[in-house]
């Protein structure tokens, strides 16, 4: 008996997976159905469903990218500090003296290439025809998903607090404060007034409600952490258990029914 | 060492630091980049070699056949005596002699460094390559194509100026993008136009062929697995060779100039140029999202769900490729790589000087109309109250409201008896609207931008009295 037939025949390898590995037929059907994480696939699929010539594997890579993206954030919250004082510093000693401060950096070309990776995504299934019946919602909730990773990018964009981040977001918050009605520089903010009392101001606005303050300031680094490691992964991990749930129901990822 | 020339380049940068086009460790590296391209096309030799196509002489030159595999090797043999030259010749920058010729630095500023004629190029880009895609789709032509623009890459790498805006790491994943989204287009070009001469011939889409069901272990879960790791291996290797970016801390009282915005909202930031906040910060992505999202439900066509085609949704993948690539895309190049200080456009191997000026002498409509006919702008008397103001500035803006008025509403029903008829038919009146007010609103950027360029035009409708500009 081989040390790997051991192994398998244990007690404890079998009570964590419940079949023989998937050698045969049989086995390869009951592992997609037993095991939690293949079982948001199908048993089988069409052959042209997964053509890397056809889907480009870049709905796939996003979602990896999410993963990769969520677990190294979660090292890097265990080091990083989102205050004035010490945001900064805690980025420099992560480029210079921490070790496995790589994580930084697989974070940040993970973020970018996972906005590259969702539009080119959406690109595929726009050309493909993909989001025609009976997926047209699918294609909604993933438009809602994009809109998402762009605002996970945006709010993860502040959190070094140098002169790149804070800029970018004043110049990319700057918009908010021109909302109309909700804006203190928007077109309509008049109307929302009580016995001649604004009660928009550039203390009560959009742009205050997200910067919570009328500049980008310590604010702003609390709420955009929030945001960018509770809220917003919250909402896009529900977002996206939707998602995989109707490639499922709405019949594989193309193709009519 | 001559020090007189370089001391002059100093001054006419007008800067104290040193921009030296080329130094040792540049031409080393790009005699490693010249390798690369080197081995790429060796691979694709080889390939060629077992297609065995040949390229026919025109009748002048002989009229024989030429194998492509040899043209490839040919070239790929030049290749490699500049990589050669590279490796040998980096001790002695000021003599090397494989660089940017300045005139076609010149020739590219000319174009790219205008606003105007860089939209231009990728609008008539565009068309050309929907022109032209049976052509531009073939393995042979998509790979000189990136031969060409990755060794115009590598040659632009020896002026001081481009290599500072290129290199910038956080610039890195976009350069890369335009190479990634090139490529799929091509793909998509390729396998639709193979679709689109089966469909001619009466046959059945490449999707549809071989489609029976295979079990997901083996076939896709290991396909998954080898782009994980794939997608690992590249982050850690991006990782290591790229340090994520870090300047000075933040500081609330040192403007840096130009302030951007993360890289890909600059399509965003490049509107507000043509409009108010409210609108390009605002409305604008609001109607992006929202038109996206009712894509679905406004395209009638029940052809190519499932395949790539082109001809049988001519007008969908026109309109969402002019949006994604000459716009969106597009847009982020000029944001990204062109514009600089005072967000003035710079060409990208011009130094980005504060000081260059541009002059800006842009008119309302309101203008053009009043002072075309010899009339005053209407004006309320001064110190007078909102209500007593209100008439006198919808007067002054009536041309303004008209023109949107017609624009967003009258539009939509001419075109629905012309141009758009048979999509009225099909959509119905609700859908119809929907649709084309958002067709409207996309032709909205480019129609703006051609009015600014064209007549100085600044707003259709100026109110600043109350925030409202358009």
């Amino acid at each position: 008996m081989s040390v790997g037939d051991y192994i398998r025949d244990s007690q404890i390898w079998k009570s964590v997976f419940r079949h023989p590995a998937p050698y045969d037929r049989r086995n390869r059907v009951v592992v997609m159905l037993t095991n939690f994480f293949l079982h948001l696939h199908p048993v089988s699929i069409k052959q042209q469903g997964i053509a890397l010539s056809y889907t480009w594997c870049m709905g796939g890579i996003t979602f990896f990218l999410f993963l990769v993206e969520t677990i190294t954030g979660v090292l890097l919250m265990f080091y990083y500090r989102p205050t004035l004082e010490w945001a900064f510093n805690d980025i420099l000693a992560l480029r210079d003296v921490t070790t496995l401060g790589i994580m930084r950096e697989i974070h940040r070309w993970g973020a970018h290439a996972m906005v590259i990776t969702v539009w080119l995504h959406m690109y595929r299934v726009f050309l493909t025809g993909s989001y025609k019946p009976p997926r047209e919602f699918n294609w909604v909730v993933g438009v809602i998903l994009l809109k998402l990773t762009l605002l996970l990018s945006f709010t993860g964009y502040l959190l070094p607090w140098d002169q790149l981040a804070i800029w970018a977001i004043t110049v990319g918050s700057n918009m908010a404060r021109a909302t109309p009605v909700l804006g203190h520089e928007g077109p309509g903010f008049q109307f929302l007034n009580l016995g001649g009392y604004d009660l928009i101001t550039n203390a009560s606005d959009a742009r205050f409600l997200l910067l919570g303050s009328r500049f980008v300031g310590e604010e702003t680094l609390n709420r955009f952490y929030i945001l960018h490691c509770v809220a917003i992964p919250l909402a896009a991990a529900g977002l996206i258990a939707i998602h995989f749930w109707r490639v499922r129901k709405d019949g594989g990822i193309s193709q009519p029914l | 060492m001559n020090s007189l020339p370089l001391i002059t380049s100093w001054l006419s940068l007008g800067s104290l630091e040193p921009h030296p086009n080329v130094t040792p460790s540049v031409i080393f590296g790009l005699g490693w980049l010249y390798l690369i391209l080197f081995c790429m096309n060796v691979a694709w030799t080889w390939r060629s070699y077992h297609k065995g196509h040949h390229i026919d002489l025109p009748a002048f030159a002989g009229g024989g056949h030429i194998p492509t595999a040899a043209v490839w090797a040919t070239y790929s043999t030049v290749l490699m005596l500049v990589s050669v030259v590279h490796f040998s010749c980096a001790s002695s920058p000021e003599s090397f002699w494989l660089i940017m010729p300045d005139f076609a630095k010149t020739a590219v500023d000319a174009i790219v460094a205008d606003a105007r004629y860089f939209f231009a190029a990728t609008t008539v880009g565009f068309f050309l390559m929907l022109l032209l895609r049976e052509w531009l789709a073939r393995p042979n032509i998509g790979w000189a194509s990136l031969n060409l623009s990755l060794l115009f890459l590598t040659i632009s790498m020896t002026d001081w100026d481009f290599r500072q805006i290129v290199g910038k790491p956080d610039n890195v994943p976009i350069v890369a993008m335009l190479f990634i989204v090139g490529f799929f287009t091509w793909v998509f070009f390729y396998r639709a136009n193979e679709n689109d001469r089966r469909a001619a011939q009466g046959r059945p889409p490449v999707e549809a062929e071989n489609n029976e069901k295979v079990l997901t272990w083996p076939d896709l879960v290991y396909t998954e697995m080898i782009c994980m790791i794939a997608a690992t291996a590249l982050l850690m290797l991006w990782g290591i060779a790229l340090q994520a970016p870090l300047e000075e801390p933040a500081s609330a009282v040192k403007t840096p100039n130009p302030s951007k915005a993360p890289w890909y909202f600059l399509g965003l930031q490049e509107m507000l140029v043509y409009y108010d906040p409210w609108l390009a910060g605002v409305v604008f992505p609001s109607v992006i999202l929202g038109g996206m999202m009712a894509i679905p439900y406004i395209d009638f066509n029940k052809l190519g769900n499932g395949y790539y085609t082109f001809n049988e949704r001519k007008f969908a993948i026109t309109t969402f490729m002019f949006g994604f690539l000459p716009l969106w895309v597009g847009m982020i190049i000029l944001g990204t790589f062109l514009r600089g200080p005072n967000w003035n456009v710079f060409g990208i191997y011009e130094f980005w000087d504060v000081h260059k000026l541009e002059a800006l002498n842009n008119v309302n409509l309101s203008e053009y109309f009043w002072y075309g006919l010899g009339q005053p702008l209407p004006m309320a008397p001064a110190g007078s109250d909102f209500w007593t103001q209100a008439p006198y500035i919808l007067a002054r803006e009536a041309p303004g409201f008209l023109a949107i008025g017609f624009y967003l509403a009258a539009l939509p029903g001419l075109m629905a008896g012309t141009i758009f008829k048979k999509f009225f038919i099909r959509m119905g009146f609700v859908r119809y609207m929907v649709f084309s007010n958002l067709v409207l609103m996309m032709a909205a950027l480019p129609l703006k931008m051609v009015l600014r360029w064209a007549v100085n035009l600044k707003y259709f409708i100026a109110i600043p009295e109350w925030f409202f500009n358009v």
